[in-house]
């Protein structure tokens, strides 16, 4: 086999110099900018988990102030949520593959795509002044009246971070739907798009019509806070549980955007290695729309103890019992890809077990919260704590992980060392394991989440998992030096490394700015590997 | 270093085996189609492991009756849990009417236990074993949640409104009480102990605080000295309706809709009581929010209810 040659002009090279990078309007740069920041926001947001892993080793409140520990988990979840979840695979993989995808030569507004990028800086910038000057400590939930009338923290600020980063994935939600409508090369029909873009087409749906709902509780939880306006605390008249209600509204479905992107990764990787079409791919398609529709209607399975009628509550139960089943249909069909495939276990594909193992229990776990008889009982607990992190860290983050290694050589025209980049993926699964398992036994036994001191007898399940998130952070550290090493010394990847199917694997790696030298035509469907073979080059 | 740490929470109510059980099924369920993914993964991996790298898979794109197979059967297994959680839950929600009262109130960052028969208490609660308890909660400040693992049971103290719980406490013994709702610096010191004692013992525990005479005392002390008594008439022919019989009945309200007088509606009435005017009287009695603290309208509350019997009261 002969070593392809890295090609001389590509998006990287194509213009100089710190300006053409920050006033870019290529959508592959765009994705470069936002993997660059995500990832700084990725490592803040670790760095608070650890140190709550660090404080609840011991039942004491030792290592922090218990106002401190308060901030710490506040700022973990509106980091990882608002600034890292959210916009990483859309973001980043969205933004430089859909074009690629489609066989379009960007975006179709790659101003606006550049704008949502300046106005995520601005919102994260805002967020980052609130953790300077003293962080906040309401929990990333915001629940009033605690977060307009009690915390004397740096509510504001950070609302307003999370206010402006909104407008961030508003824009990138309805460029992405627009650009699918509207710039698909020829021949390629709804139905011979890869299920990438499907996901990402349901993930912009949520974004658009979620996020605004978010702004305009943030901007009432700033009215009351500010000015005292009488929206939320029962003293000034105002209702409290309209405030979760609210927030809810978006911020169930938001947990959509953060896993349906990652389960489109996973279509596109579990076909690919399988050599395979994937097993019932309008059931996959559709089964993302359903994910984005229900998704709006179970908010208040989030507050079966506040008080809510039980009438209420029995339909949310039913709703949010429905939406588990096109999940589940997911996971099947993936599974069902890979019976007599043509399995090639190389490192993006272990990262997809990886997915499937966490993401299965983590759905799985979410039927005893939909279940009003055992939520009662687990609601507010760790085990509420363990069910999320298992769909957002176990799913969406592996998903991201496999994404990364699978689209490394299309982004960068490099390999990564295969053996670490294994070795990666098995250190965050048993690390993951070890770090949330336990907290599923400690949340039945009754540990409420948010907890800076805990009761003696909790400690052993503790320490197991701070002993896990260290693994954890071995197994997320490694790719960062191997994937940076790869820019440099790694082999050159050629067109197609993993000799798969779709537009993006048939021009350069790494692309030239528009993309492809002529537009292409598509004739065939997706993953039709039984015709186009799986060459690798 | 460590002792074998418990890995399941006492049983120490009659909901907990029921919500248990649920619990084991659950598990079951998980493990099962875990395990179905897990197996038919790990299985495909090595059976179809490529042998060569041009290798492709076998040209299939599905299968709608295993579509139907794998939507319907989670479904129905979904209903099936659904049902039962369900019927777990309305258990869980609707207390038995012979039972006994007591009021919780959170504070940043206690919580506040009042007997009906006038003991109170601070971050523990003394309760007899084997006697059906109902809790009414409310909240002074933020959102606190009363949980009591050991119960299975668990509601949201939130300012502005009552929530409840029951549970019958089966084993004498000490059970955690957590705040489980954040509610700011203290928040996990926000914990108290639930004491459930044989029934002498409880006895013993009521007959040896200081006695301040019974809520509904307390509360009828309040209703002369706000001087709700003198609008609120027994005969019903004052400025505002009687009271006598008024808690759990039907209320015709001026806009004409009826509800049911329950303590969110009393507790409403005495904080804004324009918002559900009876119909035929004047919308004229003042609001006593800041004249009155939770505990205070927890003792009229106790007063109105005391008020639905005959006045006569045998000991």
């Amino acid at each position: 086999m002969t070593t392809p040659a890295y090609p001389e002009l590509n998006y990287l090279n194509a213009t100089h110099g710190i300006r053409s990078w920050l006033l870019t309007k290529d959508h592959k740069r765009i994705a470069l900018l936002y993997l660059i920041s995500v990832t700084v926001f990725f490592g803040l947001g670790g760095m608070f988990a650890g140190l709550i892993r660090l404080e609840l080793t011991t039942p004491a409140g030792d290592l922090l102030a218990a106002d401190t520990y308060n901030k710490m988990f506040t700022m973990h979840g509106i980091v990882m949520i608002f600034f890292f979840l959210i916009p990483s695979i859309p973001a980043i993989l969205g933004n430089f593959l859909i074009p690629i995808m489609i066989g379009a030569k960007d975006l179709a507004f790659p101003r606006i795509n550049l704008l949502s990028w300046y106005i995520y800086i601005i919102g994260g910038s805002f967020t980052l002044y609130a953790i300077v000057v003293g962080g906040v400590d309401t929990g990333w939930t915001f629940y009033t009246p605690y977060s307009t009338s009690a915390s004397n923290t740096n509510v504001l600020p950070t609302g307003i971070g999370i206010f402006i980063t909104g407008f961030s994935s508003i824009l990138t939600g309805l460029n992405f739907i627009v650009t699918i409508h509207r710039m698909r090369a020829p021949g390629l029909t709804w139905f011979r798009l890869p299920l990438f873009v499907w996901a990402h087409y349901a993930t912009s749906l949520i974004q658009i019509l979620g996020t605004p709902v978010v702004a305009i509780t943030v901007l009432m939880l700033a009215a009351e806070r500010a000015f005292g306006i009488g929206i939320f605390n029962p003293a000034l008249g105002g209702d409290p549980v309209l405030f979760q209600h609210l927030f809810w509204f978006y911020s169930h479905p938001a947990v959509y955007i953060m896993i349906l992107p990652a389960m489109g990764v996973i279509s596109e990787l579990v076909a690919c290695f399988s050599r395979k079409p994937i097993f019932g791919y309008s059931f996959v398609a559709f089964s993302s729309l359903a994910i984005a529709v229900f998704g709006f209607l179970v908010w208040a399975h989030h507050m079966f103890v506040a008080g809510i009628s039980p009438y209420a509550a029995m339909v949310f139960s039913f709703l949010s019992f429905a939406v588990a089943i096109p999940s589940a249909v997911k996971t099947f069909n993936w599974a069902a890809t890979m019976y007599k495939g043509a399995i090639w276990l190389a490192s993006p594909m272990i990262f997809v077990f990886g997915f499937l193992g966490l993401f299965t229990i983590g759905g799985l776990t979410g039927l005893f919260l939909a279940s009003l008889g055992t939520d009662i009982h687990i609601h507010d607990t760790y085990f509420v704590v363990a069910h999320f992190h298992y769909i957002m860290v176990g799913g969406a983050i592996m998903g991201y992980l496999a994404g990364i290694h699978f689209y490394w050589p299309k982004i960068t025209g490099r390999m990564y060392p295969e053996a670490w980049a294994k070795f990666s993926a098995l250190a965050v699964f048993v690390g993951f394991n070890l770090t949330f398992f336990p907290q599923f036994i400690l949340g039945y036994m009754g540990m409420p989440r948010r907890y800076h001191t805990y009761p003696p007898e909790f400690q052993v399940l503790n320490v197991l998992s701070s002993a896990g998130a260290t693994i954890l952070a071995v197994g997320y550290s490694i790719p960062l030096i191997y994937l940076l090493w790869s820019l440099k010394y790694g082999k050159v990847a050629g067109n197609n490394p993993w000799g798969a199917t779709g537009l993006e694997w048939k021009t350069q790696s790494p692309p030239l700015t528009e993309n492809f030298t002529e537009t292409p035509i598509v004739t065939e469907e997706p993953y039709d590997y039984a015709r186009q073979g799986a060459h690798v080059g | 270093m460590f002792s074998a740490p418990p890995l399941f929470p006492e049983q120490a109510s009659a909901l907990a085996p029921q919500v248990d059980n649920l619990y084991f099924f659950l598990i079951a369920v998980t493990v099962f189609f875990a395990g179905v993914v897990a197996l038919a993964v790990g299985y495909f991996a090595l059976k179809y492991r490529r042998k060569h790298p041009d290798d492709v898979g076998a040209n299939i794109h599905g299968s709608v009756p295993l579509e139907i197979l794998w939507t319907v059967i989670p479904f129905v297994i979904a209903m099936f849990i659904f049902a039962w959680s369900t019927t777990v839950y309305f258990r869980i929600i609707r207390p038995p009417d012979e039972r006994l009262e007591i009021y919780a109130v959170g504070k940043r960052w206690m919580w506040k236990f009042q007997h009906i028969d006038g003991q109170r208490e601070i971050n523990e609660l003394h309760l007899p074993v084997g006697r059906a308890v109902k809790m009414t909660i409310s909240s002074e400040d933020v959102i606190h949640d009363v949980f009591v693992p050991a119960f299975r049971v668990k509601a949201d103290a939130i300012p502005g409104r009552y929530t409840s719980i029951w549970f019958t406490p089966t084993k004498p013994g000490e059970y955690h009480l957590f705040c489980s709702q954040y509610c700011g610096t203290k928040h996990s010191g926000m914990v108290g102990t639930v004491i459930v004692m044989e029934p002498h013992a409880y006895e013993q525990w009521l007959s040896g605080g200081t006695s301040e005479g019974s809520l509904a005392t307390k509360g009828q002390k309040l209703f002369q000295d706000l001087a709700c008594i003198s609008c609120h008439v027994p005969e019903g022919s004052g400025r505002g309706p009687t009271l006598h019989g008024v808690f759990g009945s039907q209320v015709t309200l001026s806009t004409g809709s009826v509800i049911l007088a329950d303590e969110n509606y009393i507790r409403e009435s005495i904080l804004t009581p324009q918002a559900k005017l009876v119909a035929g009287y004047q919308p004229q009695m003042p609001t006593f929010q800041g004249l009155v603290n939770e505990e205070g309208v927890m003792a009229l509350l106790e007063y109105v209810k005391s008020m639905r019997k005959p006045a006569t009261r045998e000991p």
